[in-house]
């Protein structure tokens, strides 16, 4: 038996090295979390309409039952095909971005394999409930989509995805006046929950309503880039 | 023979995160066509399984802990699994399977199939690697396979049927025996395959198994991955 001395190679067989195997750096890894229809596809097409002229991308989807998420992204042809990748969940959308992103490593490294080498891959969840977050062996950050359609009281009842996740968006403002939610209350229930962490008000709806979501993913990519060799 | 080792605990652990989660072992298609409702028939498509493609799969990992040439058995597993569905999903568990034991038990042989095989070996041959390099031996390899040809399908149709847990559990404890029976059985088949060549491995299928994965592979809205 073949014993690995744990300090020296902490990160050689677990994908989470900030760098490929030949040294140069690897590309900036966001998840994007959140309950069912709060607007996490959209933030996607979003980001990649509004980024890829400047940056390389790819996106892995996590469908609970269907392709439709990966579907929608091809339709819509925010990317080239071959940048689009979904992965099978098995009923638990929640295992395979935490317990178990073996599934979800392995479409990240085909994707740099088949495209690479990319800046950016973005990782959207299958959907699920406020509990679910990403595993740090899947992603460099972590971005958890909330609507105001999914009442106010969202922010307030904070859980593992509003109070850790490195952005929170709250999306559809659009919709505010039409479902009565008060958006000041949400951004203190918000600021109470989450102290420093960043939270965007975005309307996917209005002409770059991404912008704050843009504007972050900038940040931690010169951030990113800073740092790894 | 291998003695007794916890590792053995960590290897078949359900949470293992080597991609089982995703994966019904056929189950799912049995649940849509009705012949998976309730404990009862759960326990026989688990038998059915554990006999034909768990024997098998637990020989070829016996084969692969005893030290018998992974890329020959390979081979060998490739002739035992007619669906093309099936194949390419025993080589992408395969594949999954060694990015978490390399973390679990670093070891050259799996760095070496890793290399020869960068899209995936199949599983059961990973799998009997990686019990290797976790100091475990052909009887324990066995046991893990045996034991994951029957609790994927159980865990799965807990979800698919909304089956009662503690009815799934008492299926896979009622089959204790006979997984204890098919494990044996493939370690000594794995022994003998040192002096007679991997012909003397099991080569059980269940045709309705490799059809239905094939049937399953194409449906455009399903749960799991087979
Ligand atoms: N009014 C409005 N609708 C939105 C907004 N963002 C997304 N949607 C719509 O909400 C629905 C669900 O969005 P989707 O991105 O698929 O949600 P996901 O399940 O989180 O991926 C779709 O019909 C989107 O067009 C927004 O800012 N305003
Ligand atoms: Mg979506």
């Amino acid at each position: 038996m073949h014993l690995d001395h744990p300090d020296t190679y902490p990160h050689r067989h677990t994908y989470s090295a900030p760098t490929r195997p030949d040294g140069t750096r690897r590309a900036l890894r966001i998840g994007l979390g959140g309950p069912v229809g709060s607007g996490k596809t959209a933030t996607v097409a979003a980001l990649c309409r509004t980024l890829r002229d400047e940056l390389s991308i790819a996106v892995v989807t996590n469908d609970i039952y269907t392709r439709e998420d990966a579907e929608f992204l091809l339709r819509e042809a925010v990317l080239p095909p071959e940048r689009i990748t979904a992965v099978e969940t098995g009923a638990c959308p929640h295992t395979a971005i935490r317990d178990d992103i073996s599934a979800n490593l392995e479409a990240v490294e085909d994707l740099e394999e088949a495209t690479g080498p990319l800046d950016l891959v973005l990782v959207e969840s299958g959907g699920d409930n406020l509990t679910a977050t990403f595993s740090k062996g899947l992603v460099d950050a972590q971005i958890f989509v909330i609507d105001v359609a999914g009442g106010d009281d969202i922010p307030r009842k904070g859980g593992p995805g509003v109070t850790t996740a490195d952005l929170l968006v709250v999306n559809k403002t659009d919709l505010a006046p039409y479902v009565g939610v008060d958006l000041a209350g949400m951004a203190r229930d918000a600021k109470a929950q989450r102290g420093e962490l960043p939270v965007a008000f975005t309307s996917l709806a209005a002409e770059d309503g991404v912008a704050p979501v843009r504007d972050w993913v900038r940040e931690r990519l010169a951030a990113w880039t800073a740092t790894a060799p | 023979m291998s003695t007794l080792s916890a590792a053995l605990l960590v290897l078949a652990d359900g949470r293992f995160p080597a991609g089982g989660h995703a994966h019904s072992g056929g189950a799912e298609a049995a649940v849509k066509a009705g012949r998976i409702t309730d404990g009862a028939s759960l326990e026989s498509f688990c038998r059915g399984r554990l006999h034909t493609a768990g024997l098998t799969a637990a020989g070829l990992a016996a084969a692969a802990a005893a030290g018998l040439d992974p890329l020959g058995l390979d081979a060998a597993a490739d002739a035992r699994t007619p669906s093309p569905a099936l194949r390419a999903a025993a080589r992408r568990l395969g594949r999954q399977l060694t990015r978490a034991a390399r973390a679990a038990w670093p070891s050259p042989d799996l760095d070496a199939l890793a290399a020869a095989r960068p899209r995936g070996a199949h599983q059961p041959v990973v799998l009997g690697l990686v019990a290797r390099a976790a100091g475990l031996g052909p009887l324990a390899a066995a046991y893990a396979a045996a034991y994951e040809a029957v609790s994927g399908p159980a865990t799965a149709v807990v979800r698919l049927l909304s089956l009662d847990p503690f009815e799934a559990t008492a299926v896979l404890a009622r089959l204790a025996p006979e997984m204890d029976d098919v494990a044996a059985r493939a370690a000594e088949a794995a022994l003998r395959a040192f002096d007679e060549g991997l012909d003397a491995l099991p080569a059980g299928s269940a045709p309705l198994l490799d059809i239905t994965a094939e049937q399953h592979a194409a449906w455009p809205v399903r749960l799991f991955a087979t």
